[in-house]
């Protein structure tokens, strides 16, 4: 898990000096400060059962293991990226993974959670759903439409909240009326707990409690984990609204030294050892950028590849319908 | 060929695909122990039990998105959205969710949804009474289905629920209890994006679908016999993708079209369709492409309003009539 939260780390610093040097275009949106949340909730839960979140997905995809460098060449646009360029920073996925992808309509994907969890159910498999989301979605009526569904029937999805105290550049004061997030799964009679989201073994401990509680049938949980991103809410960010104090007081809580500490007090690790996961993280890092830098452009030819699984063409009717685009696999 | 009517055939493709396809499920508002609002999905959950007919809250937004996941996870949702106009509260998840995935991701995998919906009018007032396939239309990722009879109902929503891609199947509420012939053979496919030429002639084209084209149909038969006017009629079946050939085929020998529909004028299907077909077929025409639509007007509740509203067969043989 230290490593995990590692890797994201200096993901996010490359991504934001490829950022300012026009490699990286359009949303870029970092994880930096949360990394606790996704590493500590990933590795909770089995590798099959199934993971989706928001926009600000780097964490999730690299703590569920997709391929650093697909990741990095994604946010790139080449041709090598993990949706071959099409989705960007904001739509990183992995079928293989059963990485279900960052959604960038606020809380689009939370009924889509419920969804795939029914799926899980009407074929008796005993898996479950994660599904991550700011405090921010929780105002948007498909935050409560999807947890209506998701409770009445009972499934097995586990809702995570990552509470980072701002809906972009709206404080927790303007945008909800509870300031803990929890309290509004209540009015659904699911089960909730609120984490330390700056400490991966108290995310990782109510994580597993909930997969748990799912996993023996008893429908879904929600998870709340206490927050905050030390970078402004994507690069145009201006961060007008919170002081810096405030920011200066979170970073005291930054999970990875903390985590590191633990680890060294607890003789389970040494700083050597800290320093030469951090050292080897680096050149994996160095060798992703470089690997994004260096990969073809997608085919311009390409540009109307996938719009359907089965295209139809009227216009040529004698080519069959191809599957080409539909590695069949995951889900149909 | 057995009699059935478009609700019935509607029905019996849920029916025959349920049986054949454990994956397929039906989930929608108040379509288990009412039959849904038209009564369409009336019997099924007493075969196929409630977790294949699912009962669902008032919350269109949230049945798309969970039909969305549902169909990522294995299974072949058939979402009932009780009319169009609260597919709007749906608009989202269809355009955003269902119509992106496979392309965004990379086309790692599709989305195997059909969200069945009505559109009509009849006394139910502005908010109830409204069209709006050329939304739809308009989003690559989807495909958008408007079946005119039994047979194609049928046929057509057996390919959209076997579909790989998202389907919206669009029926009407006036056409329910028409009746017509449909082959007995079960689970016989009409293939998505192709049109169909429903009556021949040589003087005009007229281009419909769904109520609209039993409007042309009617049209052609008066305009034969008090003005001895040839009809060519089309129904579109399949608004996307479009089967352009047939339409273009049929212009070159006509020299002449009407599109009939029921949508605003300003926005409305329609407008497209004439820019696509002056583009394929400008140098066969021999008189501007006409157009029979809604007036830009809400419709109102009362009779009497709502009747000058309505595109009837009436405007299409005024529009033929003007044309010659
Ligand atoms: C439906 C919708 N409205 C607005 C936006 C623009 N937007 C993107 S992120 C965001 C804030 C979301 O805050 P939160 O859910 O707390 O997540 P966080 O960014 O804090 O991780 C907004 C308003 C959007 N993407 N989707
Ligand atoms: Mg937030």
């Amino acid at each position: 898990m230290y490593r995990k939260m590692v890797q994201i780390r200096h993901f996010e610093d490359h991504a934001a000096e490829a950022y300012a040097q026009a490699k990286v275009g359009g949303f870029l949106h970092l994880y930096i400060g949360e990394e606790a949340v996704a590493v500590g909730a990933i590795a909770a839960v089995r590798e099959d059962d199934h993971v989706l979140g928001h926009y600000r997905d780097h964490g999730y995809a690299l703590a569920r293991g997709c391929d650093v460098k697909a990741c990095m060449a994604e946010l790139f646009g080449r041709e090598t990226g993990l949706c071959h360029g099409r989705g960007g920073s904001m739509h990183l996925a992995d079928a293989t993974k059963h990485f279900w992808g960052g959604h960038a309509i606020v809380g689009s994907h939370i009924p889509i959670g419920a969804g795939m969890a029914y799926a899980m159910q009407y074929r008796e498999e005993p898996l479950v759903v994660l599904d991550f989301f700011g405090d921010g979605a929780t105002g948007n009526g498909i935050f409560h439409e999807g947890l209506n569904m998701a409770a009445l029937w009972n499934l097995p999805v586990v809702f995570i909240c990552e509470n980072n105290l701002y809906g972009m550049g709206a404080t927790l004061a303007e945008e909800s009326p509870v300031s803990d997030m929890m309290i509004k799964a209540e009015g659904y009679t699911m089960p909730a707990v609120q984490c330390d989201g700056m400490d991966v073994l108290s995310v990782y401990g109510a994580v597993q409690q909930a997969a748990e509680h799912c996993r023996s049938g008893k429908g879904p949980f929600f998870v709340e984990a206490m927050t905050y991103r030390f970078r402004g809410h994507s690069m145009a960010d201006p961060e007008l609204y919170r002081d810096k104090e405030e920011v200066r007081r979170w970073r005291e809580l930054d999970p990875i030294p903390r985590f590191g500490d633990f680890l060294v007090q607890h003789r389970i690790t040494s700083p050597q050892e800290l320093a030469e996961v951090n050292e080897e993280v680096e050149a994996e890092m160095l060798e992703a950028v470089r690997f994004a830098d260096d990969s073809p452009w997608p085919d311009p030819d390409s540009v109307d590849r996938w719009i359907y699984a089965k295209p139809i063409n009227p216009e040529a009717p004698e080519e069959a319908p191809s599957m080409a685009g539909n590695p069949a696999g995951a889900a149909t | 060929m057995a009699e059935l009517t478009y609700r019935e055939a509607v029905r019996s493709a849920m029916r025959e695909e349920m049986r054949s396809d454990p994956r397929v499920i039906l989930m929608g508002e108040s379509i288990t122990g009412y039959g849904g609002s038209y009564a369409v999905t009336k019997g099924l959950v007493e075969e196929f039990g409630p977790k294949r007919v699912m009962e669902t809250p008032i919350a269109e937004a949230g049945i798309v998105g969970f039909a969305v996941g549902a169909a990522m996870g294995g299974l072949r949702p058939v979402a009932e959205l009780m009319t169009v106009n609260f597919a709007l509260l749906a608009l989202d998840q269809i355009v955003n969710s269902a119509a992106k995935f496979h392309y965004m991701f990379g086309g790692q995998w599709s989305v195997p949804l059909v969200v069945r919906t009505v559109s009509g009018f009849g006394q139910l007032g502005p908010t109830h009474s409204q069209t709006f396939e050329g939304w739809f239309a308009s989003v690559p990722g989807l495909k958008v289905v408007m079946p005119a009879t039994p047979a194609d109902a049928k046929g057509l929503l057996l390919a959209a629920i076997r579909d790989p891609d998202p389907v919206i199947f669009i029926e009407h509420s006036l056409l329910y209890s028409t009746k017509g012939e449909v082959p007995e053979q079960e689970g016989l496919e009409v293939p998505i994006g192709r049109a169909a030429v429903v009556r021949e002639g040589t003087d005009v084209t007229l281009v419909g679908y769904s109520r609209m084209l039993l409007q042309a149909l009617h049209a052609a038969e008066v305009l034969e016999r008090e003005d001895g006017v040839s009809c060519e009629v089309i129904d579109l079946r399949t608004l996307r993708p479009l089967d352009y050939p047939t339409v273009v085929e049929s212009v070159g020998h006509t020299h002449r079209v009407v599109l009939c529909g029921e949508d605003w004028r300003t926005g409305g299907f329609g407008g497209n369709l004439l820019s696509e077909i002056q583009d394929r077929s400008f140098d066969d025409l021999d008189a501007p492409i006409a157009r029979v639509a809604m007036r830009d007007i809400p419709l109102p509740y009362s009779r009497k309003l709502e009747q000058q509203l309505i595109p009837a067969s009436q405007q299409i043989v005024d529009a033929v009539r003007r044309m010659s």
